[in-house]
């Protein structure tokens, strides 16, 4: 089955504010298709922490979510800095933000073992100076 | 309770509350975002004393019924018209984050 519903999403880089807003309006399409409450806040909070940390680590980048029959897929690729060690960055606690990030209560360290934790499948291609794409999958049903 | 009536009874003020029939259950307390997204439940009331732009998309992504910022904390500008787009109600108690919860406890 290859058919699916693509949602694209520029993910700005400096701007904190608006930091969200891509994963808050697919919790809307993700309302609008029907999808059940534990799906959609699965998909959201596992996008979030990814638009986030496109946000706070990586100058932006672009999100996309595809719907297919049997599961969803989101996909966030940047162009950042790119993640030295996968492990470590995995551990609950580990973050590399700043002060500034921080007071606004970003930077736990819990971003990447939260999308792990929200989705049945998380995978990571990073190449340091040239970026990261994160691909996580949520089955349906 | 639904998350007007807690607020009523209670005497919290009032910030934003565009979704009053929303039905609060439990509670978590916290102010690092990726521990409330990865610990608070669908339906809680959330407590903290974080006032910054990103609680509104925060609380709507993950769900809860209530944000209640404790100590009187005020929140920054534009979180109040975000919340209201967002459905997100937010409240304010003059009391810590300890003391709202237990407060609270016996009515979600
Ligand atoms: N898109 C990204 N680009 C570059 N580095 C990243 C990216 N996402 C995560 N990281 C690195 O992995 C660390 C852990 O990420 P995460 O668990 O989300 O914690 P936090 O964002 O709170 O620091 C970050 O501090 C950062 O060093
Ligand atoms: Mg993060």
């Amino acid at each position: 089955m290859s058919e699916f519903l693509n949602f694209h999403f520029d993910v700005d880089g400096d701007n904190f504010v608006s930091a969200g807003q891509a994963s808050v309006q697919m919790k809307k399409n993700m309302r609008q298709l029907g999808l059940s409450p534990e799906i959609i806040r699965k998909v959201s909070i596992a996008m979030y922490e990814g638009e986030i940390n496109m946000v706070i680590h990586a100058h932006g980048g672009a999100a996309d979510v595809n719907v297919y029959e049997d599961r969803i897929e989101i996909i966030l690729d940047d162009k950042g800095p790119g993640i030295k060690d996968i492990d470590l960055a995995m551990q609950e606690g580990y973050s590399t933000a700043n002060d500034h990030v921080r007071a606004l209560g970003f930077g736990a360290g819990m971003g990447l073992p939260n999308m792990k934790r929200y989705t049945d499948d998380t995978q990571i291609e990073t190449v340091v100076g040239e970026g990261t794409k994160i691909t996580m999958i949520v089955y349906l049903g | 309770m639904t998350a007007e009536s807690l607020a009523a009874k209670h005497g919290f003020k009032v910030l934003a509350m565009p979704d009053p029939d929303r039905t609060v259950k439990g509670c978590y307390i916290g102010d690092l975002l990726s521990w409330v997204m990865g610990r608070a439940r669908q339906d809680n009331a959330w407590i903290t004393i974080m006032s910054n732009i990103n609680i509104a998309a925060v609380a709507a992504l993950s769900d809860v019924s209530l944000v209640i910022l404790a100590e009187d904390v005020q929140p920054d500008e534009n979180v109040l018209n975000t919340a209201k787009a967002k459905n997100v109600n937010i409240v304010c108690s003059p009391l810590p984050a300890y003391e709202t919860a237990v407060r609270i406890t016996s009515d979600v």
